[in-house]
C-alpha cells in the first residue's frame, strides 16, 4: 500500500524480496544498499540469526528520485526465506506494493524454489491478493554457480505468468539493479493504473 | 494492494498538535506515530538523534508479530504493548485499528499517566484518520497523468 504525503511531498511504496533459504533475498538488498549514495538511503536494519539468516526481516529504505514533483521513496523488506519462518513471512507481505521472487539457480534447489512460489501465491491470497495482480519480477540468481538450471527450465518450472526476469550474480551485483529498477516501474506504473 | 494511504497538509497538521500535546501532557520524552506499514506519520520531542525511519519499520514489524501471537491465542489485538528499560520505557498502542502510537518516556513520567493521556490522544487522533480515510478514498488523481517517461526518467540520474 503506498503511502503519499501532501506534506513533505513524499510517496513511499514497500517491495518485497521474496524466494527460498539462501536464495540470495539478503545480499540482493545489501548490494544495492552498498551501491546507493548516502544521501538516498538509510539504515539497512537486519533481524538475523548468528549464523546470519534473516529470522524476521531486512529493511531499508531507499530514496529514487522525483516524479511530478514528488519524491519516491522505496522501502525494501525481505523475507526470511526458510520454510518454518511462514508466519513472519505472511506478516511482511501485507500492504505489499511489488514483490522480487529471487530463485536460486543451483539444480538441487529447484524443488525449493518451487515450493516457495507457491507458498508465495497461497500467501497472497490469503490476504485477497493475487499474484497476477501485483508488480512482480522473477530473478534468477546464482548464475555463476557451475551447478545452475538452464534459464528456459526454470522459466518453464517458476515463471508461468511470464513476469519480467533477470538474471543474476547477487555478491557482484550482476543483474541486482536491473531486476529493483524493473519492479519499481512495475509498482508505478500500477499506481497510475489505480488512480 | 494498491489501496493508498494519502495525507495532507491540513491533517499532519491536526495529528502534529495532538502528538506534542500529549508529549507534554505525559512527560514523555518522545511521541512518535506511524503506520501498520511502516511508514513514519508524526514525532515530536526529543527527536535530534532518533531514526525515525527504522523505528518506524521496527515498531511496525513489532505490532506485526505481536498480532500474530494474538491470533494464535484467540486475542484480538493487543490493544497495548510496554517496554521497560533501565532508563527509558515504551509504551505502544494501536490507534483506529491501523496506526501505531509510541510513548517514550523515563522516570520524569509514569505508566499510569502515559496510559491516561495516551487514551484521550488516541480518540482525538481516531477522529483525523476518519477524515483521512474518506479523503484517500475520493482523492489523489495524482498519478494519473505520469507518463512512461516520468518513469524513466527517474531512473537516468
Ligand atoms: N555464488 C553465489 N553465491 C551467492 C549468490 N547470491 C547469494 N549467494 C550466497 O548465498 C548465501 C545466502 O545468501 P543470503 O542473501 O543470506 O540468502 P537469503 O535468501 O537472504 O537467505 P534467508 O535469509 O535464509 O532466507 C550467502 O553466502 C551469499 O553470499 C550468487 O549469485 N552466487
Ligand atoms: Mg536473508
Amino acid at each position: 500500500m503506498s503511502f503519499i504525503n501532501y506534506t513533505n511531498r513524499e510517496i513511499t511504496c514497500k517491495i518485497v524480496y521474496y524466494g527460498p533459504g539462501l536464495c540470495g533475498k539478503t545480499t540482493n538488498v545489501q548490494w544495492i544498499h552498498a551501491q546507493t549514495a548516502q544521501e538516498a538511503r538509510g539504515k539497512l536494519i537486519s533481524l538475523a540469526t548468528e549464523t546470519e539468516r534473516t529470522l524476521f526481516f531486512d529493511f531499508f529504505p531507499l530514496a529514487l528520485g522525483q516524479i511530478r514533483g514528488f519524491k519516491t521513496r522505496f522501502h525494501l523488506y525481505t523475507v526470511p526465506g526458510q520454510v518454518f519462518y511462514d508466519a513472519s513471512r505472511k506478516l511482511i507481505l501485507k500492504n505489499l506494493d511489488g514483490v522480487v521472487f529471487v530463485a536460486d539457480s543451483q539444480d538441487e534447489r529447484m524443488d525449493a524454489n518451487v515450493e516457495s512460489v507457491e507458498n508465495l501465491l497461497t500467501n497472497l491470497q490469503d490476504q485477497g491478493d493475487e499474484l497476477s495482480k501485483v508488480p512482480y519480477v522473477m530473478q534468477y540468481n546464482k548464475r555463476d554457480l557451475p551447478n545452475a538450471a538452464p534459464v528456459d527450465e526454470m522459466r518453464r518450472l517458476l515463471n508461468p505468468l511470464g513476469a519480467p526476469e533477470f538474471e543474476a550474480v547477487a555478491p557482484t551485483g550482476v543483474g541486482v539493479f536491473e531486476t529493483l529498477k524493473q519492479v519499481a516501474k512495475l509498482v508505478l506504473a500500477d499506481l497510475r493504473k489505480n488512480t | 494492494m494498491s489501496s493508498q494511504f494519502v495525507m495532507y497538509d491540513e491533517e499532519f497538521q491536526r495529528i502534529n498538535r495532538v502528538c506534542e500535546r500529549l508529549t507534554r501532557e505525559a512527560n514523555a520524552k518522545v511521541v512518535f506515530l506511524g503506520d501498520k506499514n511502516g511508514q513514519l506519520i508524526a514525532c515530536t520531542g526529543q527527536t535530534e538523534n532518533l531514526d525515525t525511519t527504522s523505528l518506524a519499520s521496527l515498531m511496525a514489524g513489532q505490532i506485526a508479530a505481536a498480532g500474530g501471537i494474538a491470533k494464535l491465542i484467540n486475542e484480538k489485538e493487543f490493544n497495548q504493548i510496554f517496554h521497560e528499560g533501565e532508563r527509558d520505557n515504551v509504551h505502544i498502542s494501536i490507534v483506529a485499528s491501523r496506526v501505531i502510537l509510541v510513548v517514550i518516556f523515563d522516570s520524569r513520567s509514569s505508566l499510569g499517566l502515559v496510559r491516561l493521556r495516551v487514551k484521550k490522544a488516541s480518540e482525538e487522533l481516531a477522529r483525523v484518520f476518519e477524515t483521512m480515510m474518506r479523503k484517500t478514498e475520493t482523492g489523489a488523481a495524482l498519478f494519473a497523468e505520469i507518463t512512461d517517461d516520468d518513469i524513466d526518467n527517474m531512473f537516468s540520474e
